[in-house]
């Protein structure tokens, strides 16, 4: 099977899985958006995707791309590090026009896979794999209660810090990744070549800008009067200012809130 | 004319492939800039054989840039830091200045072992023209020029891609030890012609297997090897060799 045998087939599946992985965090990022307008829409794409049979047939798709990615990936890096030979220049001198992140895919890539698995703990654990074990409440909030979650992580200036790291190293890794894809499946050239580089360059900092406005505004602007009550749900700090009474907290509640609005206040606010 | 400079000088010396090797380090005194990188290693010898002591390996034939035959890595770079264009026998004295310490290695990479000192093993790219970089010929009278029509944009970037040398300078400076670019000139220089194109899906595979086979690494792209070859290839043909290689793969 040539996708396995051959030096350019292993690199191809290495493109065609990065490609895919490219377009879910393009799904993945204009989602997140949602929470920045509305937390209720937020949280009906939350319930869309909980733990129905094509949600959780496509997080196995999903997770295949990885696991394939990350395979062929240590695969490629040990041939390459033989291919080297054991001797190493005792000085060296990188060229210019040779990019910094197309030298460190593979540290960069361990430092994404990092994040992720930070990632799904702060929040697939919580939702799809909490409604998956039956238990809808494992994290404190509702399976379905993204919004809450994201309030929830993000209040905490660690996890902010973190995630920041983390889509600097997405950045990275796909400012190179993207037209070095292309050029792998052989879709460029000395025209292509800049253009993708520039196409690449572009659209990856859209992605990543996309994922750190929802990072920065529940860091920043939504979510930190809650800060006192994060680990408790939101629920608790909304009934304590509206005393239980919920006819009349709106106003007090989403000022207690900062921002955390309806849906992760609960049904207090409701 | 230019000035006389003087420098210390290490250079790598081994005894064949297994040896573990070591630098050896030699003030070189009042070497003048017109002196050839080559010239200055000649120098060195001379010394060295009239103190009795083992002269220093290297690789050189024609000086004059374009056999391909010379390959050391000076001061971290494949070729020294020539002018563009240019392999170690267009490396003149005069691109160092008086006091520097000059670093010569030999390519380092699986692929090309090391014969002695910097004199290392470049067989491994004959054998992939070997497996098919080469057009079968019909041997017979030569037809006119002009009686196969070929654009001139495609003749002169076929040339391009044939003024590969085939020195390995892309093989030392890829962190991969990957020959991607000579492989993919080899290929272009006749994908790129209606003489190479019937044995082009053939020749695509062939390469690359023997490639593989003989260990040289996966291109990640890093774009090292566009950097420092002496004949400028552009990784473009590493593209054109991949669309080559996928194709003849899917045709299968």
């Amino acid at each position: 099977m040539w996708l396995c045998d051959s030096s350019i087939g292993r690199k191809v599946v290495m493109s065609v899985t990065g490609i895919a992985l490219i377009l879910f965090l393009t799904f993945h990022a204009s989602m997140n958006l949602v929470a920045l307008f509305s937390a209720e829409g937020y949280n009906m794409i939350c319930e869309f995707l909980g733990a129905n049979w094509y949600a959780v047939a496509a997080t196995l798709g999903l997770a295949a791309l990885v696991a394939i990615h990350i395979i062929y990936a240590f695969w490629l890096t040990i041939q390459n590090y033989r291919a080297r030979g054991k001797d190493r220049y005792d000085v060296t001198d990188k060229p210019a026009k040779v990019e910094w992140a197309s030298q460190n895919m593979l540290v960069l890539g361990i430092i994404v896979v990092l994040g992720m698995i930070l990632h799904l703990w702060n929040f697939w654990y919580n939702m799809m794999f909490a409604e998956l074990i039956g238990d809808p409440t494992l994290g404190g909030l509702e399976a379905t209660n993204g919004y809450g979650y994201i309030v929830k992580t993000f209040s905490c200036p660690i996890y902010t810090g973190l995630y920041i790291i983390w889509l600097a190293a997405i950045w990275f890794h796909l400012t190179h990744g993207f037209w070095s894809a292309m050029q792998t499946l052989g879709w460029s050239g000395k025209v292509w070549f800049e253009r993708w580089r520039c196409i690449g360059n572009a659209y990856t900092t859209i992605l990543v800008l996309m994922f750190m406005a929802v990072a920065l505004y529940f860091s920043f602007c939504g979510g930190r009067l809650c800060d006192a009550a994060c680990d408790a749900p939101c629920e608790t700090v909304c009934n304590t200012v509206c005393n239980g009474d919920c006819s009349t907290c709106d106003a007090s509640c989403n000022a207690a809130c900062g921002g955390c609005e309806v849906s992760a206040c609960g049904a207090c606010c409701q | 004319m230019d000035k006389n400079i003087s420098f210390k000088l290490r250079y790598w010396r081994q005894n064949g492939p297994k040896d573990k090797g070591h630098f050896d380090e030699r003030e070189m005194k009042d070497i003048p800039g017109d002196t050839s990188f080559l010239e200055m290693l000649d120098i060195l010898n001379e010394e060295l054989v009239s103190e009795g002591k083992e002269p220093f390996v290297f690789d050189h034939d024609c000086r004059e840039g374009i056999c391909g035959m010379c390959s050391l890595y000076i001061n971290g770079t494949p070729h020294g830091k020539t002018a563009s264009g240019a392999t170690t026998c267009q490396l003149y004295m005069r691109r160092f200045k008086d006091g520097d310490v000059i670093t010569v290695e030999p390519w380092r990479s699986a692929g090309f072992p090391v014969i002695k000192d910097c004199m290392v093993d470049r067989t491994a790219f004959d054998k992939i023209i070997q497996a098919g970089g080469y057009v079968t010929v019909r041997t017979g009278q030569p037809q006119d020029a002009n009686a196969i029509l070929i654009p001139k944009q495609d003749a002169d970037e076929a040339m391009d891609c044939a003024s590969c040398i085939g020195c390995g300078a892309c093989v030392a400076a890829c962190k991969n030890g990957s020959a991607m670019l000579f492989v993919s000139s080899k290929v272009s220089q006749l994908a790129l012609l209606p003489q190479g194109r019937p044995e082009a899906a053939r020749r695509a595979k062939a390469m690359i297997a023997k490639m593989d086979e003989l260990g040289f690494g996966n291109c990640t792209n890093t774009r090292a090897c566009e950097a420092v070859c002496p004949k400028c290839e552009s990784i473009s043909n590493i593209a054109r060799l991949n669309r080559e290689f996928i194709k003849a793969k899917l045709a299968d």
